[in-house]
């Protein structure tokens, strides 16, 4: 990847509602920001983020029939192309926040020049889902363990499958997930759920949908795909097997900040920690700010990321007028 | 844009497979998958850089189930490479270009 010689405004790490947002507020303010979209996967680490892994967003203002995920950040994408921003879609590697302007690889971390520098960093990196960290859950990764029920309910048709979690993800997965299911069990660690109640209320009355309370996963079984799954009540340590087809975890999320261990001030969860310095978004290093997912484990929602994105898009412009370039 | 690509179905699979002179890779994909949308463009581009040795073919899995179930794909997308008709290869998930590309090195040199 080729040294870039300007020092741009803004780069923006992330592509999610929060970065597109502060996309579309730098280019109209005509900072003319360098959005480092990310890499395509099948997690949520992807450019645009969690809703690429959605169907119908229903609470996202402003579309009174509801919206489909992937199709909104597309049209977040295009509105923030349409401004100016300049997108690419590639994956930060490395940063060094150490010295102004600041330095942004892309591709090999270890070249001596960064490919990009800038006078201020707006990271929105967000977050992903955690897996349970089984050997087993690995090996059969796209063999049954699925971490895209959108894209994998489909090969689940009149089958037997498993969601673990109790949030307004795992609910919302298992509601879909039996759109194709014979049925679909969740586990949950607890006896109660923590999804919202229009959620709980949607399961309860969804004859599919049968839930294993106090339960956990020990191990996920099968030679070439999944068969069946070992739980364990954690109030009897009774272990029992649960013969399934398909596996989907939704057990809560991980910020992504690998990037920015020992650079960033973070909680011991990994989340950033903001209103360290100028603006509620900025982090403990002056020009960087932080938005959306990668810094709010508490709200987590699209609104809230884009609204955040905003903050830092007029934080990031506030600050560039009011600290300019040393001559 | 998609021109180097090529459409495969349950009925012409078998016989385009087998009569390839190059490696395919096989693309199962499907319109509400959003990260197949997201390695189209890659594909594309994957497919007119290495055209001659690499052979990019999508097959939707909501159309033609049955090559999709003899290949036991349960997860979109999936990459399947074949060499002589056979698959040597299979890759799941969404990826990046450079990833891909590590992934096919094997078989472009």
């Amino acid at each position: 990847m080729a040294v870039d010689d300007d020092v741009r405004n803004v780069i923006i790490i992330g592509s999610g509602p929060a970065g597109l947002t502060a996309a579309i507020y730098t280019a109209r303010a005509n900072l003319a920001p360098l959005v480092l979209e990310g890499e395509p996967s099948s997690t949520s680490d992807q450019p645009g983020g969690q809703l690429m892994l959605t169907t119908d967003v229903e609470n996202y203002p402003g579309f009174p029939q509801g919206v489909l995920g992937p199709q909104l950040m597309l049209d977040f994408r295009e509105q923030a192309a349409r401004f100016g921003a300049e997108l690419q879609t590639v994956k930060a590697t490395k940063v060094d926040f150490s010295s102004r302007p600041y330095g942004v690889w892309v591709g090999d971390p270890d070249a001596p020049e960064p490919t990009y520098r800038a006078r201020t960093v707006i990271v929105s990196t967000g977050a992903q889902a955690l897996m349970l960290g089984l050997p087993n859950e690995q090996r059969l990764l796209g063999y049954g363990v699925s971490t895209c029920a959108t894209c994998d309910g489909f090969f689940f048709r009149e089958q037997d499958i498993a969601v673990i979690g109790g949030g307004d993800s795992a609910i919302e997965e298992a509601i879909f997930l039996t759109k194709f299911a014979r049925s679909v069990t969740v586990i949950h660690r607890r006896d109660q759920l923590r999804a919202s109640k229009i959620m709980q209320d949607r399961a309860r009355a969804n004859p599919k949908i049968t839930f294993l309370w106090n339960s956990i996963v020990e191990d996920v079984v099968g030679d070439a795909k999944v068969e069946a799954l070992h739980v364990r009540n954690v109030l009897t340590d009774e272990i029992t097997t649960l013969p399934v087809g398909g596996l989907f975890v939704a057990i809560g999320h991980v910020p992504n900040t690998d990037l920015f261990k020992g650079l960033l001030t973070m909680e011991d969860s990994g989340y950033l920690v903001t209103g360290l310095g100028e603006g509620a978004t900025s982090t403990n290093v002056e020009g960087v700010f932080a938005c959306g997912d990668v810094q709010d484990h508490v709200y987590r929602q699209a609104v809230t990321a884009a609204g955040s994105g905003c903050m830092a898009a007029i934080d990031a412009e506030r600050w560039l007028e009011n600290h300019p370039d040393p001559d | 844009m998609a021109t180097d690509i090529a459409t495969l179905t349950d009925s012409t699979f078998d016989e385009e497979i087998g009569a390839a002179t190059e490696t395919v890779v096989v693309d199962f994909w499907a319109e509400w998958c959003g990260p197949c949308k997201m390695i189209t463009p890659i594909l594309d581009e994957i497919a007119t850089e290495h055209a001659g040795k690499i052979k990019i073919a999508k097959l939707n899995v909501d159309d033609n189930p049955n090559v999709t179930r003899r290949f036991e794909v349960m997860s979109i997308p999936t990459l399947i490479v074949f060499r002589d008709g056979e698959p040597v290869r299979r890759m799941i998930g969404a990826k990046g270009k450079g990833q891909l590309m590590q992934e096919l090195s094997d078989f472009i040199a």
